[in-house]
């Protein structure tokens, strides 16, 4: 029983964190209805980013304390988030109006370029990354620990922020009505390019947070790191139902918990073969995702 | 999932394209041009970057003080020795790539290298193929000289490390219980798991849980908290640095308090950089010490240290020097650097006194050496015995 519990909080902090990265394709897909593969990558420059800045303030600030680690998680995610902006500028804005696949191929051509910039600026060993010291709480048998749930609590509060930001802001009510249509919304007099300028930031702090996150779990950084929680966060926004918030938190979730649970088992080198299978039974039967509507379209 | 196809496609098209453009370290430790006969080239390939860095960049410290060494003596039969060093990026496919580059393009007469099995594995074949002599200086899996008679090593091999892990398991941990966790990607981590085993069996030990992961993966608490439910009084992990330093670090955060133990894979001071105070009192086998008082040992660390800003060599750095003394020996009594004759006199081998021990090739090419076992003490390396074979 204790095991089951056990692998269910270590299955419930990875979810958290792919659910933070799944965010941010999800909504790019909401606006622009197309998949940001450069995502993960931005994951994994938020993790180097708030290395380099914990290591360039060590001077002046407390090392391994909660003011230190909130000032360099701002930091890092306005660096990812004015990298967010800059990559839709110069990579994706030329290409809005051509084929969808023009835009996907130059995604996966970013995402590319990042990582290799990352080998050669980085270096390709990995790094050892320290934001905040880790403590043990025991509870009734389960051990919990001090950096999981940060991983929790976090999460929560970035989730319900970015609910409140999509749904009761000005920008956020401009955002989905540029998600439901383009042109309407311009005939409206929205500023369409601010708004998706807005979305790319958004998302990339969320996953430059992510990216902090899951370097204070697994503390050995480096500039491949993104590519398989990437690919497992595009699965689990596509599990939820892509363009759907709630969707790529529950979908991020659900999967953390398989992994979790095949990977304590015997079965453990089958973990990712089972997390995809999972993914094709669900959209065999739910083809939009578990909160995805199906939309007919117009021909 | 269309696109993760195409990703995979151009993953792979740009590592090609990269391994391409960046040609290597090639620091070498003589100067010659290239062909003009008045040096003899020897190539080198180490994992100098990613995952296994430090193993090649220690290997090639040891490798780069030989042949320093050596040339300041005078070189080998009047020539200087040339290095050419070649990065593997701590990648699968990286060393068949750059092996075949050294031998076809620069008519290497022998190489040097790698530290993990699986890496030595692939390239073993081509330098087979090609009748160039390949000495690895710290592969221990059994099957990386069973590929060919022009394949060496200059260390012990993994059924002997396994052996030396389950009687210190045994005897001085007194563990009855054993749970173990093997890397499925790497054949060093496989086949030292399954010698541990055998021997622990034997001992009248008993395996509780038998858990698996694949090789950079990042999170290991499912496979932990399935092995702390199973009671097991020790945990085995045949793994490299990288790996054992987050599942050190995980099996304290899940409250693991039994001792692990590992091989000759932990050999990094990135062990104790990413592990921390949980790597803290955790003991691994490997194939010297730099604590060891004999005169050979304390001579090597201190040329290195000069060398070297004051790093003291660790295993790696010690085989990897001993590796291109090997291979001077051979060169000298073969009297040429022809491949078949370089073969036999490496075959010859016998006795010789190396920084790691004494070494001579067994008929199945490998040496017989002795093991040593370390802990970590106060976020340092210490020395707790060495092992005989």
């Amino acid at each position: 029983m204790n095991e089951f519990l056990q692998q269910l909080l270590n299955g419930l902090a990875l979810g958290a964190i792919y659910a933070l990265i799944a965010l941010g394709y999800t909504m790019v897909y909401g606006v622009l209805r197309f998949i940001n593969f450069a995502h993960s990558d931005v994951f994994m420059v938020g993790a180097f980013a708030a290395y380099y800045i914990s290591n360039g303030l060590a001077r002046w600030l407390p090392p391994e304390s909660i003011p230190g680690a909130v000032i360099i998680m701002l930091l890092a995610m306005a660096v990812c988030a004015v990298l967010g902006v800059v990559v839709e500028k110069l990579a994706y804005r030329p290409l809005r109006d051509r084929s969808k696949l023009n835009v996907l191929i130059t995604a996966i051509g970013v995402s590319l370029f990042l990582e290799y910039s990352g080998q050669l600026l980085f270096g390709a060993d990995p790094k050892t990354f320290r934001l905040l010291p880790s403590r043990n709480v025991e509870l009734g048998g389960l051990v919990l620990n001090s950096n999981q749930l940060i991983v929790f609590g976090l999460t929560l509060v970035l989730l319900l922020a970015l609910r409140h930001i999509v749904m009761k802001t000005r920008i956020g009510t401009a955002m989905r009505a540029v998600s439901f249509n383009h042109q309407a919304a311009a005939l409206m007099g929205i500023n369409i390019d601010s708004v998706i300028s807005f979305t790319f930031a958004l998302g990339s702090a969320l996953a430059a947070a992510a990216g902090i996150l899951y370097a204070m779990n697994y503390p050995a950084i480096e500039p491949l790191m993104g590519v398989m929680p990437g690919l497992k966060a595009f699965v689990a926004a596509v599990l939820g139902g892509i363009g759907n918030i709630p969707g790529a938190a529950m979908g991020g979730v659900l999967l953390g918990m398989v992994e979790s649970f095949v990977r304590g088992s015997r079965y453990s080198t089958y973990a990712d073969a089972i997390a995809f299978a999972i993914l094709i039974l669900i959209l065999l039967f739910r083809p939009a995702g578990l909160l995805g509507k199906s939309v007919v379209e117009k021909v | 999932m269309k696109a993760n196809l195409i990703r995979l496609v151009y993953t792979a098209t740009a590592c090609a394209a990269l391994a391409m453009l960046v040609p290597g370290c090639g620091d070498g430790g003589g100067g010659a041009a290239a062909g003009s006969g008045a040096t003899i080239k020897v190539g080198e390939y180490a994992s100098m970057t990613g995952k296994e860095a430090t193993f090649g960049q220690s290997s090639h410290g040891g490798t780069l003080l030989a042949v320093e060494e050596v040339n300041a003596a005078g070189g080998v039969l009047g020539k200087k020795l040339e290095l050419i060093t070649e990065d593997t990026q701590s990648k699968a496919g990286e060393p068949a790539t750059v092996v075949r580059k050294l031998i076809t393009r620069d008519q290497v007469i022998a190489v040097l290298g790698e530290v993990a099995s699986s890496r030595s594995l692939e390239a073993a074949p081509i330098a087979q193929q090609f009748k160039v002599p390949m000495i690895s200086p710290s592969s221990t899996n059994p099957k990386v000289t069973e590929v060919g008679d022009y394949v060496f090593r200059v260390c012990f091999i993994d059924p002997f490390q396994g052996t030396v892990m389950a009687n210190f398991a045994w005897n001085t941990l007194k563990v009855r219980k054993v749970a173990v966790l093997t890397d499925v990607k790497s054949d060093y981590s496989l086949g030292l798991a399954q010698y541990f085993k055998q021997r622990f069996e034997q001992l009248g030990g008993k395996m509780v849980i038998d858990q698996s992961f694949s090789g950079g993966d990042k999170d290991f608490k499912a496979q932990l908290t399935a092995i702390k439910a199973a009671g097991p009084d020790g945990l085995f992990i045949p793994a490299y640095y990288t790996d054992v330093g987050l599942i050190a670090r995980q099996a304290k955060e899940l409250g693991i308090n039994f001792p692990l133990f590992g091989g000759d894979g932990w050999e990094s001071p990135k062990l104790i950089e990413l592990g921390g105070e949980a790597v803290e009192g955790k003991f691994y086998s490997t194939h010297y010490s730099p604590e060891d008082p004999s005169a050979a040992v304390k001579e090597f660390v201190k040329r290195y240290q000069a060398r070297f800003k004051g790093e003291a060599p660790d295993a790696m750095a010690a085989l990897g020097y001993d590796s291109v003394m090997v291979l001077v020996d051979a060169i000298k009594r073969a009297g040429g650097t022809d491949g078949p004759k370089l073969r036999d006199a490496l075959a010859a081998t016998r006795d010789f006194e190396g920084v790691t021990g004494r070494t001579t090739m067994d008929p199945q090419r490998n040496a017989s050496k002795s093991a040593v076992i370390i802990t970590v003490k106060n976020g340092q390396f210490a020395f707790v015995e060495k092992i005989n074979p």
